[in-house]
């Protein structure tokens, strides 16, 4: 097991954001994590960051979640927890801008940090047991049928951090879809989980 | 009971539990999710009876409105930005006949540059439009807003617009409670109007009126929507104890007892600020935050005693008046006229810029310290840089090219030209 936290800090308030390009559900992401959450008893407030509704451009999310009502309605500019759906955005957005040495980074590639070039940047800058990837795409396809990376990435965020749990996030995505695309979603969230809480890179 | 929803589709269902007779409406983002949600509400017959219309614009949107309010339904429409241009003309004819239209206006900038995120130059430019505004600091809010908001267009006979920030609340998803039918219908009774176009008892309704009488028609406008100053306080209170949350009012006063400098705004930039008031109250600033729900008509005595005894007060709006500076600045400079407070107009969140704790932090720091005066015009986070690199150019050269390409150039959202 990871080590394991209330994630929660001490204002009472988990803050993440989420990076990906427009068509992989980026914005579905952040809303079914408050949904989780809500479930869950948390306030929460999902939002994205708007207007670039084009396949393939950039797209941002955001997803508050506190023990206390969430008034602010700024940006995320220093995530607890930081999801990366597509690395092609490595060198073209700024990811990892005001991500604290302390926060969460998962990341969704076949590939281990070292293929990435991420390696020594992450181990001088996260610790390293916060800093993990899924091949989340490689299990939506195989568990749903479409390379759609984002409730895999949920179900390993729920291993990763604890905020919330597995079974909140399999829930909120089954509130979402229909059963035939939720139950694939859910098997991939599922598998997400399973591979961060066993501590192993899913390659592809 | 809440449920996690989506500022546009909660606001949505709330508008249905209002039991619209004719939605009429043109979709334009950031409004569209509220518009959809209604028209699949009709076609599956959740509401009924309701006739949506979709129609080719929004002038067609309002005169649909216009139409179905004077024969004697409850007409509902929404709209953005352009949008709300477009109904301009139509827009003054539905406030000076006098119909208690209903409509969300899910705030956005208007162009050029096109740009479709959130300000309020739209709702802004229609303040004198005889429409009742009120502005929504968050979804529940809006929700909450609406409900009122047919209560009293129809108890006055005036339109009514729900300002409600594009994005930023539209489309954020957080727990939000709607009544239910049953508590909705004990709120808000069946519309009885004050005129109606019925065969069987002829009227016309929009007679050409000469300088013998326009003044006093005109008048009477003025007149019926400043009623609102005493309605829009009763309805709050008259809702606070039928759903058993306060939600709407003129003003709402955070933190003021006892502050110096005194923070107003309008829309949900009010939530980031009541977060910074509270930081800067527990450093030990008194400090507070004055949010404006109503502000056509403007609560212009609630305003002076809301503020009087501050020392500073510090207007944030996202709109501005070109050629002169702020707007709502200057209508509560009007309410403080003769008063000590000194007053500051900022401008800020155009266009969708976020309006941050920080910034505003720099922003009370910026007052404190005197750096920037008052009684003149400050843009929150201005990037200099690029507005003097543009006036370099305009002096320059004479083709210097349109100010937005070339910016867009400077910060690197476009490539150079190649032509």
């Amino acid at each position: 097991m990871r080590p394991r936290r209330l994630a929660i800090d001490d204002v009472g308030m988990f803050e993440i954001r989420i990076h990906g390009r427009g068509g992989q559900g980026v914005v579905t992401a952040a809303e079914l994590l408050s949904v989780a959450a809500f479930a869950e008893g948390k306030d929460a407030l999902a939002f994205p960051t708007f207007g670039s509704e084009r396949t393939g451009a950039p797209v941002t999310a955001f997803c508050r979640i506190a023990e206390r009502p969430i008034r602010s309605r700024e940006p995320i500019v220093e995530p607890d927890a930081l999801i990366v759906q597509d690395t092609t955005l490595l060198h073209q957005v700024d990811l990892f801008g005001g991500v604290g040495p302390e926060a969460y980074v998962l990341i969704n590639t076949g590939r281990g940090l070292d293929e990435l070039g991420l390696d020594e940047f992450a181990a001088s800058r996260f610790r390293p047991e916060r800093v993990v990837t899924v091949a989340a795409t490689e299990l939506a396809r195989e568990h749903l049928g479409r390379p759609l990376p984002n409730a895999a990435l949920l179900g390993g965020f729920a291993a990763l951090t604890g905020v919330v749990s597995v079974e909140a996030v399999a829930n909120a995505i089954r509130g979402r879809f229909s059963a035939k695309i939720a139950e694939g979603n859910v098997a991939a969230a599922l598998a997400a989980a399973e591979a961060v809480r066993e501590g192993r890179t899913v390659r592809a | 009971m809440r449920d996690q929803l989506e500022g546009s589709q909660a606001v949505a269902r709330a508008v249905a539990r209002c039991r619209p007779e004719v939605v009429s409406a043109y979709p334009i983002s950031p409004q569209t999710h509220i518009v959809e949600a209604l028209s699949d509400m009709v076609r599956t017959g959740e509401l009924a009876p309701c006739e949506y219309l979709l129609v080719e614009s929004e002038f067609a949107a309002m005169s649909a409105a216009i139409g179905a309010s004077a024969a004697g339904a409850r007409a509902y429409t929404a709209t953005a930005s352009q949008g709300l241009l477009y109904m301009a003309e139509a827009l003054y004819n539905a406030s000076g006949l006098g119909l208690p239209i209903v409509m969300t206006l899910a705030n956005r900038a208007i162009g050029a540059p096109i740009n479709i995120w959130n300000d309020h130059s739209d709702s802004m430019s229609q303040r004198d439009s005889g429409w009742i505004q009120l502005y929504a600091e968050s979804n529940q809010v809006a929700v909450d807003l609406h409900i009122q908001a047919f209560k009293l267009a129809e108890a006055l006979s005036l339109p009514v617009m729900v300002c409600m920030d594009g994005f930023v609340l539209t489309h954020a998803v957080e727990p939000l409670e709607i009544p239910t039918q049953e508590q909705i219908d004990a709120f808000l009774p069946a519309y009885e109007p004050r005129q109606v176009l019925d065969p069987d008892d002829p009227v016309t309704i929009g007679a050409m009126v000469g300088p013998e009488a326009f003044t006093e028609v005109r008048y009477l406008a003025h007149a019926k929507q400043m009623q609102a100053l005493d309605l829009v306080p009763e309805l709050a209170a008259e809702f606070a104890t039928s759903f058993g949350r306060p939600s709407g009012g003129l003003l709402r006063r955070y933190r003021t007892e006892g502050a110096k400098t005194i923070l107003v705004a309008l829309g949900s930039v009010l939530g980031t600020i009541e977060d910074v008031v509270d930081e800067l109250r527990d450093e030990g600033e008194r400090i507070g935050a004055l949010g404006i729900t109503c502000f056509r008509p403007f609560p212009i005595d609630e305003v002076r005693d809301a503020l009087a005894g501050a020392d500073r007060v510090v207007v944030v709006e996202r709109a501005f008046a070109v050629g002169i500076g702020g707007i709502v600045g200057q209508n509560v400079r009007l309410a403080l006229s003769g008063l000590p407070p000194v007053v500051y107009d900022v401008v800020a969140g155009l266009g969708g810029r976020a309006i941050t704790r920080r910034s505003l932090r720099g922003l009370i720091e910026d007052v404190d310290e005197g750096s920037i005066e008052p009684n003149r015009l400050h843009f929150l986070d201005l990037d200099w840089k690029l507005v003097e690199r543009e006036l370099q150019r305009l002096q320059e050269t004479r083709r210097s090219g349109p100010h937005a390409e070339n910016i867009l150039r400077d910060v690197g959202v476009v490539a150079g030209r190649s032509h």
